[in-house]
């Protein structure tokens, strides 16, 4: 019995390693042809023209994809890294008692809303509003999936920075308090800078999230490719890129071969955000 | 007149000091008078309210939301506990060495500094002045020729014996009028200890040094007046050496025999 119940211990603890290795081969061997042919590099990151349906000439620039992608979430960190360290703060420095845990269920809450539903809100709250507000033709934009991706994002990136700021001991707030500290000083000149890598770590993860995120992204960002001048833009996201037209085209073709070099370079991304934000919680970038 | 005088030789002046902890009674009408400039020392078993006291003269007691405190405290003739005291100023003027040494993780220029950054407020603190300051704060706790050469490093790096002195260096900048001291040697070894006491037997004279200690050799050897506690309240208070010579209590002197604590 014990031996049985190891080995499915043990297989579950490998099949983390096991997935993550059999999605990377799979996208990779998906993409690899398109990588190896048909792919120029230069066309890929300078050209903004996306264009793999193209009866004669098909083009494959991934450049207004990138920038829909990194205005997007550029725009839901501005919203979200204030939002969330002000909530880890009054959650792990104000809050008392019931308060807190109210507030720390309610975050994780917050954190489970399916992102379809955060799609809907920006499409059919958040559009009407940016029209009138702003008087533009359009409100499916940058601003919209911007604050939208920020309010998504905020949650998990408040639960971290919030362990990040339980973290640091106690006796430090006592001794900076004894020393006759205001609790914002404590928190400003001690605790913050103390806890400065789980804040660093909790602002990539949202970064991550940001890149990864598809529906939501693809329904209150207007989906069309442009290079964004301003945040009333409708842009086009990689990930929405990738859900919107994988349904669409035969399997083997290079415009199917595109999409998966697209998540290839996804993976990268997200894949090195994550692996930066891990060994910043563990300090290795501490001197 | 004659209070003022009074008051001018006294640094601590307690009356009728009751404190709570949630409904738990911890300190029973406690009156002390704690003279300017000595070193007093607090002793009694665990759980008697010598720490307890100790974090009530500078309200650090206070962090824990559930503390009730009647009576007054007053320290160099002002009630610390009146409404509209400035705690900032309470704390500048009271400093409190902990049991563990807590430097902040800060290095160890920026630990001394800490605290004159913060009683300047707004106003910046020059370089040079900085350095001064620190050199200064250094050198009265003994600790200048081991650490001048690394101030900028972390003061974590730093063995417990110096952390401690880095501890009482950091009060000094703001001139502190009494400096609290809870069991401030437990964390170290005999020759820390020993350095640690030597420290706190110069600086006496021009601080009022209250020591709670658990090591009765200590407060022997380290004190100048002794206060011996039991549940809350206050049992003796006598100048150190007719305390463990000629208890006036049958209390006091089973404690300093060692038949409990």
């Amino acid at each position: 019995m014990d031996k049985a119940v190891q080995v499915l211990v043990f297989v579950g603890g490998v099949s983390a390693i096991v997935f993550i290795i059999g999605i990377f081969v799979f996208i990779t061997k998906e993409g690899l042809p398109f990588l190896l042919g048909r792919f120029d590099v230069a066309e890929f990151f300078t050209s903004p023209r996306w264009r793999p349906t193209s009866e004669h000439n098909p083009t494959y620039g991934a450049l207004a994809l990138i920038a829909g992608t990194a205005s997007v979430t550029g725009l839901a960190m501005l919203v979200a890294v204030p939002f969330s360290l002000g909530a880890a703060i009054y959650i792990g420095e104000f809050a008392t008692g019931k308060t807190r845990e109210a507030l720390k269920v309610l975050v994780e809450l917050l954190a489970a809303i399916p992102s379809v539903v955060w799609g809907f809100i920006g499409l059919s709250i958040m559009n009407p509003l940016i029209i009138k507000t702003f008087n533009v033709p359009v409100g499916l934009n940058v601003l919209n999936a911007g604050f939208i991706l920020g309010l998504m994002a905020a949650p998990i990136m408040t639960t971290i920075a919030e362990d990040a700021l339980k973290a640091v001991p106690d006796t430090y707030r006592e001794a900076a308090e004894a020393m006759g500290a205001t609790r914002w000083q404590v928190i400003f000149r001690v605790v913050i800078p103390a806890a400065k890598n789980g804040l660093v770590a909790a602002v990539l993860l949202g970064v991550g999230r940001g890149f990864g995120e598809t529906m939501a992204v693809l329904m209150a960002s207007g989906h069309s490719i442009n290079l964004p001048t301003s945040i009333f833009d409708s842009v086009r996201a990689l990930t929405a890129t990738i859900a919107a037209e994988l349904g669409e085209t035969a399997v083997g073709s290079d415009h199917y071969r595109a999409l998966f070099t697209l998540g290839i370079f996804l993976f990268l991304i997200t894949f090195i955000i994550n692996l930066t934000a891990d060994l910043v919680v563990r300090g290795i970038r501490k001197k | 007149m004659d209070s003022e005088l009074q008051a001018a030789a006294l640094a601590i002046e307690t009356e009728k000091l009751n404190l709570w902890y949630g409904t738990f009674q911890a300190l029973y009408d406690v009156d002390l008078q704690i003279k300017r400039g000595r070193i007093t020392s607090m002793i009694g078993p665990s759980g008697c309210g010598k720490t307890t006291f100790l974090r009530s003269v500078n309200r650090i007691n206070e962090r824990l939301g559930y503390v009730r405190t009647m009576g007054s405290i007053r320290v160099l003739g002002h009630d610390i506990y009146r409404p509209e005291v400035d705690l900032g100023q309470v704390r500048k003027q009271v400093g409190m060495v902990f049991q563990r040494p807590n430097p902040l993780p800060l290095s160890i220029r920026e630990n001394v500094i800490f605290g004159y950054r913060l009683a300047m407020g707004q106003q910046k603190v020059s370089p040079a002045e900085r350095d001064e300051i620190v050199e200064k704060a250094l050198r009265q706790v003994l600790l200048w020729d081991t650490v001048k050469d690394r101030l900028g490093r972390p003061a974590i790096g730093l063995s417990l014996e110096e952390q401690q002195k880095l501890c009482i260096a950091r009060l000094l900048p703001v001139k502190p009028a009494v400096l609290l001291m809870d069991e401030p040697c437990s964390a170290l070894d005999p020759k820390g200890t020993e350095a640690v006491e030597e420290l706190i037997w110069e600086l006496r004279g021009e601080y009022t040094i209250l020591i709670v200690t658990h090591n009765m050799a200590q407060a022997r050897r380290a004190s100048e007046e002794c206060i011996f506690m039991l549940l809350g309240k206050v049992i003796e208070h006598t100048p150190t050496e007719e305390i463990f010579v000629t208890p006036e209590n049958q209390e006091t002197a089973d404690y300093i025999e060692g038949r409990y604590g």
